[in-house]
């Protein structure tokens, strides 16, 4: 049970995505071997793990990016490929050529292109949504600057800006805090708590084992395999780390790190 | 003033300039496309590859009509391409290498299918040769009815699927995951391109029409920096491209058209490389000369932001 945004109390029977059995394998190794998850409604979830665990697969497995040689991904309860439209996405900053020629706010306005379906163009409502999304992570004074002339973290908050146009009820996100400054993470954690509290579900991929705790309310632990997955302080446990990491961590400071998320 | 009074008047050369200057636009709107999405060396691919199409649609048919040709042309660039396209997504061989494969195999065996169709006693392969560096002089007035008709047909895709085809090109992945069909997006983009290219094989020929399909884009890219006047740009420079070459081959110099055409448009690549305002190398040397006798003059340089007090 959760509170939407009038303070209601809904339930939350079905889960924001439900993943079964899910294996996604390059070729001859495993990316993510059977993975059973499921993520509650109205949750900020981290997914952790150490590098190549297949945290970014996750999230494009999920999102049918990558083909999946087993398993099925549910959406809000339902596997059909429309439920996409309910997700929205912040891939990696990385992932496109930033020399590409238009500005923040075109690039904010592709958020309202599958309300506008195919043919129509954007027209001034679309804009002004942009705008609004754009100043909601303080970037309207960037509005019409070219995007390669953005620094890394006015890039993040860009696509950040742009998912949120989407409205979307589910936001994925892969690593959104790469390459950005603590006043703008500050600012963007706070958004994304906001989206939690008005009701939206929100999976990051998160780094930091430091910051985790005091960002996420649910934690998805993985290395190829679900390590585990539950309510944040529950399931961020010294134990369930090791497993995660292997022997890369030093026991002394995953306890450290468990006592100070409880 | 004989130039323009031909341009309108003269039959040869008004086929030959409004024939490249369908090319030039076509290719340029199309070609910037494969500029944004960094296949620049898709067009040189495709246009290879269309050779042995072009002369199969003869063998098959004995036909030697352009319309026929062409869509052999276009077939055959079109599996060439798809070819390309998936090698590169199955296996681990990257794009250049398989670029060179597939351009080299078909245009391998389009040449070998031209010797052994020009040793046949038929008269009527006679020309077929000029698809290799194109013969503008060749475009008779139905020609240029089969360029307008297909051109238009490419441009008003572009013009309506305009915001798709720039979300495919900008984030792909994020076009899918809002529930566009990307595959097939792509497939269709491409297709538009083999179109271009389609009409500038009797032009300029397979050899040189990848210059073509990069050197509007190349050029418009440097003076804006927004995709749609980037489109309307490249459509103009290959127009003029293609207006100047076919002037100045059938006026003033009775030089191959082709050839002028694509040396027309490096003109206009050269100038936009070094002229134009933001992206030019000739500016960019001044401001950075300005900058450096900024600090000199006053030690502090221009644009430094001030620390809040």
């Amino acid at each position: 049970m959760k509170k939407n945004g009038n303070g209601i109390r809904i339930a939350d029977e079905t889960a924001a995505v439900t993943v079964h059995d899910l294996t996604v394998a390059y070729r001859d190794d495993p990316v993510l071997w059977d993975v059973d998850l499921s993520i509650p409604t109205g949750t900020l979830t981290a997914i952790i793990g150490p590098n190549g665990a297949g945290k970014s697969t996750l999230l494009k497995a999920i999102l049918g990016l990558v083909p999946m040689a087993s398993g099925t991904v549910e959406i809000f309860g339902h596997t059909s490929s429309k439920q996409r439209r309910l997700v929205g996405y912040v891939p990696q900053r990385g992932s496109v050529d930033w020399s590409f020629p238009t500005n923040a706010l075109d690039i904010v306005t592709m958020g309202t292109y599958s309300q506008l379906g195919w043919i129509r163009r954007p027209g001034k409502a679309e804009r002004e949504r942009a705008m609004h999304a754009l100043e909601q992570v303080g970037m309207a004074d960037f509005a019409n600057r070219q995007i390669s002339q953005l620094s890394g973290g006015q890039q993040q908050r860009v696509f950040l800006a742009r998912a949120l146009v989407q409205d979307a009820e589910l936001y994925f996100m892969d690593e959104p805090f790469v390459g950005v400054d603590a006043a703008t993470e500050r600012a963007i954690v706070t958004l994304l708590q906001e989206l939690r509290d008005r009701g939206k579900t929100v999976v990051a991929v998160h780094h930091d084992l430091e910051s985790a705790p005091e960002y996420f309310d649910w934690l998805v632990l993985l290395n190829v395999r679900k390590i585990a997955s539950g309510p944040f302080n529950k399931t961020f446990t010294a134990d369930n780390l090791a497993r995660a990491y292997g022997g890369n961590m030093n026991l002394l400071k995953l306890r450290e790190l468990e006592r100070a998320a409880s | 003033m004989s130039v323009i009074h031909d341009l309108f008047f003269d039959y040869t050369l008004r086929n030959i300039a409004l024939g490249s200057m369908l090319l030039g636009i076509v290719s340029g709107v199309l070609g910037s496309y494969a500029v944004l999405r960094r296949q620049g060396l898709l067009g040189d691919t495709l246009s290879h590859a269309a050779l042995p199409g072009i002369v199969l649609a003869f063998i098959l048919t004995g036909s030697r009509t352009s319309i026929v040709l062409l869509f052999g042309a276009g077939i055959a660039g079109w599996i060439g391409t798809l070819i390309l396209l998936r090698t590169v997504k199955n296996t681990k061989l990257s794009e250049d290498t398989m670029l060179g494969v597939v351009l080299s195999t078909f245009y391998g065996l389009g040449i070998l299918l031209l010797t052994w169709v020009q040793g046949q006693n038929n008269a009527n392969q006679a020309g077929l040769d000029r698809y290799l560096f194109g013969q503008a002089a060749s475009i008779i007035a139905s020609d240029v009815v089969t360029f307008f008709v297909l051109g238009v047909a490419a441009l008003i895709v572009v013009f309506l699927l305009y915001k798709e085809f720039k979300l495919l090109s900008f984030d792909p992945e994020f076009a899918y995951s809002i529930g566009f069909p990307v595959k097939y997006l792509d497939i269709l983009l491409t297709s538009l391109i083999v179109v271009a290219v389609m009409i500038g094989l009797q032009t300029v020929g397979v050899v040189l029409m990848a210059a073509m399909v990069i050197g509007p884009g190349t050029a418009a890219r440097q003076w804006t920096d927004r995709m749609g006047v980037m489109l309307l740009l490249a459509g103009f420079f290959g127009a003029a491209a293609g207006v100047t070459g076919a002037v100045l081959s059938v006026q003033a110099s009775r030089l191959p058209t082709g050839p002028m055409i694509i040396l027309a448009l490096t003109a206009i690549v050269l100038v936009s490389i070094f002229f134009a305002p933001n992206r030019g190398i000739l500016p960019d040397a001044i401001r950075r000369r300005r900058q450096r006798e900024a600090i000199r003059r006053t030690g502090v340089p221009m644009g430094l932001p001030e620390v809040p007090q």
